[in-house]
């Protein structure tokens, strides 16, 4: 069930760069036919996505955070088209994505950062056609003078120099190709950028030099992110509204401050209370028990009940809608029946 | 400190290749007590997982120890035959690794595997092994461990996995475990877990930890004392509440300050320009000196030792007597 997107209060009258509404993925993991029939099984499917809706402001990162298996990589791949939705609508500027993604003028607004930038950059290229590829592909600057002026300039735009063009991906670390992983997302001019964990590759100081990066760009173009990651801290530096993700669904989204700061949902809590952190030296603390379940054989009603200190009956066999608190919306039980405090 | 139980003094490995030798750790020296919990970090390729493996005389060949010594309990361990290690290596020493995939044999059941280890190195019959071998699963936490103990490696989820591991390194009762980034597979709620496992049973048997992990958060929860390291060197060495809190080298002040905090936003987080220098390219002088916002001459030309820095030990000019009138490195 859709609910109404949410409108984050610094929303401009534009329209969302971004607007999911009622997404569902199932990915098909049954046996072979053979075997499946010999056996008399039914077709066994994985809710990877589950029924999300949330929508991207023109300037702003929406974050998607969550435990292996939550789901969030499988947005990303749906956000860019990559995979399509079961169920359920994207739409970017306004139009449903399959339309945006057949037009090239649309299409070039939007591009992908990836998590590894070993896998992610074509080794036997030089860089600047690695760089250059968008640009020839959607025909932004014409005759060899100008795509070399184009791609120099990209690259000192993420803190490359000129000459490191004539390069191959293998001569540069990670932190610096992914730079050039960036580079050649922004090359094709998009308004709205896919970053499914691009620091998680990166040691930290790196990691804080890209982070750094991402900002100063989205700062200087106006970009909008779709940033996905596991690690909270990260999340927490980069967004402007956040969605913590669990089997398949978002069990809480709002303005990333207020969850940070007042995290409703008890799934967010635990999360929150687990991370190791500098501040806390020496201080024991309370880990959360159990692990995730598996998306295949999901638990009923919440998801998260049988790690969940609040459960209680209801929560065991109904599935919770989201409730709004403020800016907040909230998936749980106890929070709407005010058992949380 | 009592009396160290692991000593490392000098330590230097290299890596002969064609194009010369590599000096992939040089002249590492730091000391592990009884019960305590050491913290090794730094970036990849910084050293700390070489550490770890030579000590337990696990170097990948063509890797070899050039220099220094080590010595468990006041005897020394490096060039030891591979039959004598191999004897300390499970009975002496336990190894935790990162991925528990790879650490258990999928063909065997965790019982087999545990109980192969308490007899090899403990010498008990087949019954009272695989009592102890239920014993640890219980101490690892893992639920139903009498009838679990018949499961084979992949029955069991990640996190319960690393705990198989963790049994399997405690079991044969060893005094030093060394840990190289036994959560990084996990996930953060399995491993507040993880941590607080390792951190109860080392302190229950006076087991000390060796804790190699690139994620200062880990260490800052866990460790009793830090061992930053930088391209080979060992930067900055102390107390991880001081480490954290006052780092007193600039490579540990700036790492500190790249990391994102949970509690607050920045508008902008502090980096180290550059990246670790490889080891066929490491600048004389301090390493980190390219880096550095505060290098001097002095550290473009002459490497520091580890020196006194406050309540830590650095291995940083600005910590020596001739500028002990300048301010804390974290400027």
């Amino acid at each position: 069930m859709p609910e109404a997107p949410l409108t984050p209060a610094d929303a401009t009258t534009d329209m969302p760069v971004l607007e999911v509404t009622g997404v569902t993925r199932l990915f098909d993991v049954s046996r072979p036919w053979l075997q499946r029939v010999l056996a008399a099984e039914r077709k066994l499917f994985l809710r990877a996505v589950d029924d999300i809706s949330f929508t991207i402001a023109r300037g702003t990162t929406l974050s998607l955070v969550g435990e292996s298996g939550c789901g969030k990589s499988t947005v990303a791949r749906l956000a860019v088209g990559l995979l399509r939705p079961t169920a359920g609508e994207i739409h970017f500027e306004g139009q449903p994505l399959s339309t945006a993604r057949a037009q090239p003028a649309l299409r070039r607004r939007m591009n992908m950062i990836f998590q590894d930038p070993f896998a992610s950059l074509n080794p036997r290229w030089r860089v600047r056609d690695i760089v250059a590829e968008p640009i020839r592909a959607f025909a932004l600057a014409r005759g060899a003078e100008a795509v070399r002026g184009r791609v120099e300039a990209l690259l000192t735009q993420v803190g490359l120099s000129a000459a490191d063009g004539e390069k191959y991906p293998h001569e540069f670390s990670g932190g610096q190709r992914q730079r050039i992983s960036i580079a050649r997302a922004l090359a094709s001019e998009p308004e709205f950028l896919i970053c499914d964990e691009p620091t998680s590759a990166l040691d930290v100081s790196v990691q804080a030099q890209i982070l750094n990066l991402m900002r100063d760009l989205q700062d200087r173009l106006g970009l909008t992110y779709l940033f996905i990651s596991h690690n909270l801290a990260v999340v927490r530096h980069m967004s402007d509204r956040l969605g913590v993700m669990y089997l398949g669904r978002i069990v809480e989204l709002g303005p990333a401050e207020t969850v940070f700061r007042t995290p409703a949902h008890p799934y967010t809590r635990l999360l929150l209370e687990a991370i190791p952190d500098l501040e806390r030296v020496g201080q024991p603390r309370t880990p959360v028990g159990g692990e995730v379940p598996s998306p295949i054989d999901p638990p009923p009603g919440c998801p998260f009940h049988p790690r969940c200190p609040l459960a209680n009956d209801r929560c065991r066999q109904e599935k919770p809608a989201h409730a709004r608190t403020g800016e907040v919306l909230v998936a749980c039980h106890a929070v709407e029946e005010g058992r949380s405090a | 400190m009592s009396a160290p139980l692991l000593e490392v003094r000098g330590l230097t490995v290299e890596f002969p290749t064609r194009r010369g030798i590599l000096r992939a750790l040089d002249g590492v020296s730091f000391a592990i007590a009884p019960g305590e919990v050491l913290g090794v970090v730094g970036e990849s390729g910084a050293g700390k997982s070489l550490t770890g493996a030579a000590i337990i005389g696990l170097l990948a060949p063509p890797g070899r120890i050039a220099g220094g010594s080590i010595l468990l309990d006041g005897a020394r361990i490096d060039h030891l035959p591979a039959e004598a290690m191999r004897r300390i290596r499970g009975r002496r020493i336990g190894a935790i690794f990162q991925d528990p995939l790879t650490t258990l044999n999928p063909l065997y059941t965790i019982g087999r595997q545990l109980i192969e280890t308490i007899q090899t190195h403990l010498g008990l019959s087949g019954a009272d092994a695989r009592a102890r071998a239920v014993h640890w699963l219980e101490e690892v936490g893992i639920p139903a461990a009498a009838r679990r103990i018949d499961a084979y490696p992949h029955e069991f989820s990640g996190g319960q996995r690393q705990r198989v591991v963790i049994a399997l390194a405690l079991c044969a009762e060893p005094r030093l475990v060394i840990a190289d980034e036994p959560t990084t597979a996990l996930d953060v709620s399995i491993q507040a877990q993880i941590i607080a496992l390792l951190k109860r049973l080392a302190r229950e048997h006076t087991t000390a930890v060796m804790l190699i992990t690139h994620d200062m958060g880990v260490i800052a929860e866990t460790a009793d004392r830090v061992a930053v390291m930088y391209a080979g060197r060992i930067a900055e060495i102390g107390p991880v509440a001081d480490v954290v809190r006052a780092p007193a080298h600039p490579y540990t002040a700036g790492l500190m300050a790249s990391i994102p905090a949970l509690e607050h936003r920045v508008a902008r987080l502090a980096q180290i320009e550059g990246a670790m220098p490889r080891l066929d390219a490491i600048p004389p002088g301090c390493a980190f000196n390219p880096r550095c916002p505060r290098a001097h001459d002095r550290c473009r030309a002459e490497r520091p030792e580890l020196m006194g820095a406050g309540a830590t030990e650095a291995a940083c000019w600005l910590h020596a007597p001739a500028h002990a009138e300048s301010s804390p490195a974290h400027a």
